[in-house]
């Protein structure tokens, strides 16, 4: 009886109030989306930073011939012998927890892989021209990594040494700045939701202003009274938060996986990751939209 | 005569308690922006199932005698008693459940245009969360008590004034509230036809319930020889059992 009155209540509110209810749930699905977004991204940058943070940290490239930097013009390419002295100052590091070799023709293997899409480039670069290197890995690669730097730099033999952090730290800068973005833009539409909840509740309380007076004129609790507003205003957060969950998942699907290609990530966001971000959407679509419902009736719907 | 302060419970009758029904003691109510307040000092017992008129001109501080029974508005000053319940005392909360002991009538009828009568009478059961079946049983009960059998599934559109307010009765009384108000519930409507209302009214006044009704209509106070209650600027300026409209002759 109760729960069949409340709900063609509900169904009345949300028909007589139609454009206002759309907007609502375009708005709040739009919003739920990108914030939906935003948390998928910031989960995107966190997998990429441990799945780099367990890999290769610094890069130690070594002389080739006619390679043009100073040191190596002044030394020639690195020697068998200079090689195994930077192998043995590498090891006995403590920071250093595994170093291991690429040499020339390994490197050159890898460089055609990379480029294959790019066969004039790979033409072009005759395998001398890729440097053999060392690839260390670190203890401690933020701490480290600076200090493991300076003892070999300069070393005969050693062209340069590549911390991969600072090339991180600028990618990762970047998908910061893009998480950071749409995070911003997310938050800004849910106030507008908050808002459109509020007046859309308003709007409806004023529609149905002579059923609530004569229930409250024979005497309906106040919970009776606004409880079809509520239901509304979170069956409405219900559905924005529904064309969310599709958007997401196409977000998902279409554009991160995409991403990921792009980049080589090899850290695919799982489907845990993504039911999480839907649950969490959902969780507070439903909560902004009846808790702004309810704060709205308790100024519009007095005793 | 000083009411007792407790509440026999919402749904518990109307114990034979002795007591008024409504107890106003030296009531003073001021709008804010107003100087002169709307009742003032005004101090008068309703006893159960008393029948009484509350008449005096416009502004003389009916609707504000019953808006105040209602927990509508507070008082400035003085206290008011609701079946011996003090309404300072109400929580806000307890509030529908004093209005559920109380039915209201009103002069522009207040039904609900997309509903039927039934539905219309039915609504006032829904809202308080009754069961289907007791709705189905004393619906129809009602409907006929009023006068308009077989008139159930009438859009109110479709009925003439009185039989709007002879609906509006019914939904007032559905619930066998302990008072009925009536605020002017002949003022829409002719001569003839409020003779009909008033028996209606004098029928439920009979199943005692209390009935004050607010009114204008002279012919109506006189021939029906009730208590009469006057006001005039927010204070009673008479009180006669058994009393006529105009100044007693």
């Amino acid at each position: 009886m109760r729960a069949q009155f409340v709900f063609s209540e509900v169904w009345i509110g949300l028909r007589r109030n139609l454009t206002m209810t759309v907007a609502l749930i375009v708005v709040v699905a739009i919003s739920l989306s990108l914030l939906g977004t935003g948390l998928l991204f910031v989960k995107q940058v966190d997998n990429t930073r441990t799945y780099w943070q367990s890999r290769v940290q610094l890069s130690v490239y070594l002389c080739t011939n006619g390679d043009p930097s100073s040191q190596c013009v002044k030394d020639g390419p690195a020697t068998p012998a200079e090689i195994a002295q930077i192998r043995q100052d590498l090891t006995s590091d403590s920071e250093v927890t595994s170093v291991s070799f690429l040499s020339q023709s390994q490197a050159y293997q890898q460089f055609r892989q990379e480029f294959a899409d790019n066969q004039s480039l790979v033409k072009l670069t005759p395998a001398s021209m890729i440097p053999s290197s060392f690839e260390v890995k670190l203890k401690n690669a933020q701490a480290d990594a600076a200090q493991v730097a300076a003892v070999i730099d300069g070393a005969p033999g050693v062209d340069q040494v590549v911390q991969d952090s600072t090339v991180l730290n600028r990618f990762y800068n970047l998908l910061d700045g893009a998480r950071n973005a749409v995070v911003v833009i997310a938050i800004i539409l849910l106030v507008a939701a908050i808002l459109l909840v509020a007046n859309t509740i308003r709007l409806s309380a004023f529609n149905r202003r002579r059923e609530t007076s004569i229930m409250r004129l024979v005497g309906a609790s106040n919970f009776y009274v606004q409880l079809p507003f509520l239901v509304e205003g979170m069956i409405a957060g219900l559905i924005g938060w529904l064309v969310a969950t599709g958007l997401l998942v196409a977000v998902k699907s279409l554009w991160l996986n995409g991403l990921q290609q792009y980049f080589q990530f090899n850290v695919q966001l799982s489907t845990a990751d993504l039911v999480e971000v839907i649950i969490l959407a959902m969780i507070i679509g439903v909560l902004l939209c009846g808790t702004t419902s309810f704060l709205t009736l308790r100024r519009y719907l007095r005793v | 005569m000083v009411p007792s302060t407790s509440w026999p419970g919402p749904y518990i009758l109307w114990s034979a308690r002795d007591g008024p029904v409504i107890h106003l003691d030296n009531v003073t109510k001021t709008y804010p922006n107003q100087s002169r307040p709307a009742l003032e000092n005004v101090t008068l017992d309703v006893e159960k199932g008393e029948f009484v008129f509350l008449v005096g001109p416009s502004g003389s501080g009916k609707s504000t005698f019953l808006r105040l029974v209602l927990k509508e508005e507070r008082p400035t000053e003085g206290r008011i008693f609701v079946a011996g319940r003090d309404l300072a005392r109400l929580t806000n909360w307890k509030v529908p459940h004093l209005r559920r002991r109380i039915g209201c009538v009103f002069q522009d009828f207040r039904l609900l245009p997309a509903k039927n009568v039934y539905q219309n009478i039915a609504f006032a059961l829904e809202v308080i969360g009754k069961p289907r079946r007791f709705i189905k049983k004393v619906v129809p009960e009602v409907i006929d008590l009023v006068g308009l059998e077989g008139k159930g599934d009438r859009m109110p559109d479709e009925l003439s004034g009185g039989e709007q307010q002879r609906v509006a009765m019914a939904r007032a009384f559905v619930n066998r509230p302990m008072i009925l108000l009536a605020d002017e519930p002949t003022g829409n409507i002719d001569p003839a036809t409020s003779i009909g209302i008033m028996k209606v009214l004098d029928r439920i006044n009979r199943t005692g319930t209390t009935v004050v009704m607010a009114t204008h209509d002279a012919a109506i106070v006189d021939s029906m020889r009730k208590r009469v209650i006057e006001l005039e600027y927010g204070k009673v300026v008479r009180d006669q059992s058994r009393g006529v409209y105009g100044q007693a002759y």
